[in-house]
């Protein structure tokens, strides 16, 4: 139609710096493109945002502490010791630095009653139970809690979804009728409401997660579904005698997986939150189990006169939400550099 | 669009209807009644329940229970206040919660806006840096580690403001709840204030009004702040579901009588009636306000309407 003006184009106004790398690293400039693998291209993403890496680096740290902590210690997180009750946090060489010393309203409550040679880390709480191992217990017990809803809402989640939206039509509006009512409950009082009648416990409380954490996952994994399913690797499929549950499970969930997983990543803090707000109305853990948020709500009861109960729980369970959420942001971006920059 | 208003309205009430439903159901399973005063023998108890038609199977006393929450009567508690409406027994514990999310929630939007714009002006120096790590800290913390926190600190070490509920004093009382409930607004808020703003303010039009010679401050308020408040208005609704499930926690904390307290109070007493209103006002607040964000949003939005018009 119109030819091409090539002196249209001013040859001299672009300088080098109107210019950058697709890839971020400098030395791939003469490989092709096609050279570098996706996980590699995520990962050099990923590395760019300090926030996640931070935020993966305290995950790490927090995980391998529930893991030994309560192993290293030296107490037992059921101990009850009633000699050794509301000691403050008290750590060998950092008590020098005049922090965790052992010191409460001015004065060493260790040399008080005679433990010149006793090192709580984080002190013990109003039964004596060493609190260091108490806190690493607990986030054992809500991270445990966290991953195995996560989970099952994946497992839940992609399954309806998946099939809502494979099979379009009539079964499509039945479900996500069903789906969009079951939302319209607030998490909230079917939380409050199924704590109540069903024993307390771990499993209570993942049961609790579960029927509740699903829909998001399902909206994610239908939408996703729709836009496949009209493609032609599908047809194809479907032309060589596939049947519908191989097309859903075998060509389309694959392909869909990895996007439920990086969602999924949003959903544990979200799940550390509810069973921490369980246990803190009291219809969570009981003792003398521990989670995160069982041990806020016992700091809770002394929190004016022994606030340090309190400081290390909470400070364990700011820190987590906050790396799962920097996390999930890096890995979102990182999976996707194409969205908005923000 | 009237079409739309009408379908979403419908699944409302069917939503509503099924909780009703569900929190019945639930409340028949769950282990005590409501009579617990161990004098009592099991003749009195079967009159009790009698008196108040527990006796009766279960779709009846779930028909009878539609029947009168639509002439306004939601029946009368067992326990916790005998005999007396519970629809009585709602309304100041209501009113308490709803002032102090209401409070949360317009602050939570003022400072949100106002940390957001600055940080999209100050786009990439070290004022954005502050505001996004002040945001990101606000929505990962949850609000009652806000509230525990602001009870040591500022109530019990500073005794600025009182750590627990005075009915005398309400003013002074409901300060620090209302900070920590609006913690997490003003974080999501600004976060979000943030992208868009950077988003409008490198559009087309902006550079138009810009070289027209607009003054900053007319091109901020006037041109770019309005297209901003569109988005704002999807964020909305995670947000207000946010400070109820909050405001139930940090009314614990500062043992506020409100709605969270009176029904984790009715839970432990198996008071049925209380316990179906307080979870009954959760839910249709909730919906409720779903239902009038997803509306608003219709009509502030134009493309939106036609898009879910053909829906």
């Amino acid at each position: 139609m119109s030819e091409i003006k090539m002196n249209q184009v001013p040859q001299d106004s672009f300088t080098e710096e109107d210019f950058r790398f697709v890839q971020l690293d400098e030395r791939l400039m003469d490989k092709t493109y096609a050279a570098t693998s996706f996980l590699k291209d995520v990962w050099m993403h990923f590395k760019k945002n300090k926030g996640a890496v931070i935020g993966l680096v305290i995950i790490c740290i927090i995980i391998l502490m529930a893991l030994v902590g309560p192993l290293i210690s030296g107490y037992k997180y059921d101990e009850i010791v009633l000699t050794q009750q509301s000691l403050p946090p008290r750590i060998p060489g950092i008590e020098k630095l005049g922090i965790f010393n052992g010191v409460e309203k001015g004065k060493n409550v260790y040399l008080d009653k005679g433990f010149a040679d006793l090192y709580h880390w984080f002190g013990t709480d109003t039964n004596g139970r060493d609190m260091f191992t108490r806190v690493w217990k607990g986030t054992r017990v809500s991270l445990l809690i966290a991953f195995v809803a996560v989970i099952i809402d994946i497992g839940i989640g992609m399954s309806y979804g998946l099939i809502s939206g494979y099979f379009g039509g009539r079964i499509d509006i039945v479900m996500q009728r069903f789906a969009e009512i079951l939302n319209g409950i607030p998490t909230l009082v079917v939380v409050t409401l199924l704590g109540l009648v069903l024993p307390q416990g771990i499993p209570s409380i993942i049961f609790t997660l579960m029927i509740t954490g699903w829909i998001g996952m399902s909206r994610i994994a239908r939408a996703e579904v729709l836009k496949l399913k009209e493609s032609e690797y599908i047809l194809a499929s479907r032309t060589l005698g596939a049947k519908n549950f191989s097309i859903i499970f075998k060509d389309i969930m694959p392909n869909i997986f990895g996007q439920l997983i990086i969602m999924s990543m949003f959903s544990v803090p979200n799940a550390i939150f509810t069973e921490a707000f369980l246990s803190f109305v009291g219809l969570g853990i009981q003792p003398p189990n521990a989670s995160l948020g069982s041990l806020i709500s016992d700091g809770y009861k002394s929190l004016t006169i022994h606030p340090y109960m309190i400081m290390c729980s909470i400070t364990v369970l700011a820190l987590l939400m906050l790396s799962f959420n920097l996390f999930a942001d890096g890995i979102r971006d990182a999976f996707d550099p194409n969205q908005k920059q923000g | 669009m009237s079409k739309y208003i009408t379908k979403r309205l419908l699944i409302s009430l069917a939503t509503l209807l099924v909780i009703i439903f569900v929190l019945f159901v639930m409340l028949d399973m769950m282990p005590g009644s409501p009579f617990n005063d161990e004098k009592l023998t099991e003749t009195q108890k079967a009159l009790l329940y009698a008196k108040y038609g527990l006796d009766q199977p279960f779709f009846v006393r779930f028909g009878k229970y539609l029947i009168n929450m639509l002439k306004g009567d939601l029946g009368v508690s067992y326990v916790l206040n005998k005999n007396r409406a519970v629809s009585d027994m709602l309304t100041g514990p209501l009113g308490l919660s709803i002032r102090i999310g209401a409070k949360a929630m317009v602050i939570g939007s003022i400072f949100g806006l106002l940390f957001g714009i600055l940080a999209a002006l100050n786009h990439n120096t070290w004022i954005d840096s502050l505001f996004s790590l002040i945001s990101i800290i606000g929505v990962s913390v949850p609000s009652y580690v806000f509230a525990l926190l602001l009870a040591y600190f500022i109530g019990f070490k500073l005794k600025m403001f009182p750590i627990l509920y005075n009915a005398s004093n309400p003013g002074a009382s409901t300060v620090l709840p209302t900070i920590a409930l609006s913690m997490f607004p003003i974080a999501n808020i600004s976060r979000f204030t943030r992208s868009e703003m950077i988003d409008v303010l490198g559009s087309e039009y902006i550079l138009l009004v810009e070289s027209k010679g607009v003054r900053e401050k007319d091109l901020i308020l006037r041109h770019a702040l309005r297209n901003t408040l569109i988005p704002i208005v999807t964020i909305m609704g995670p947000l207000l579901i946010n400070l109820l499930t909050g405001s139930m926690v940090v009314e614990k904390v500062f043992a506020i009588p409100g709605i969270g307290q009176l029904m984790m109070q009715a839970i432990q007493n198996n008071d049925y009636n209380v316990v179906i209103a307080c979870a009954f006002v959760y839910s249709a607040l909730y919906i409720g306000m779903m239902l009038v964000v997803d509306i608003l949003y219709g009509i502030i939005d134009p493309r939106i309407r036609v898009a879910k018009g053909a829906d």
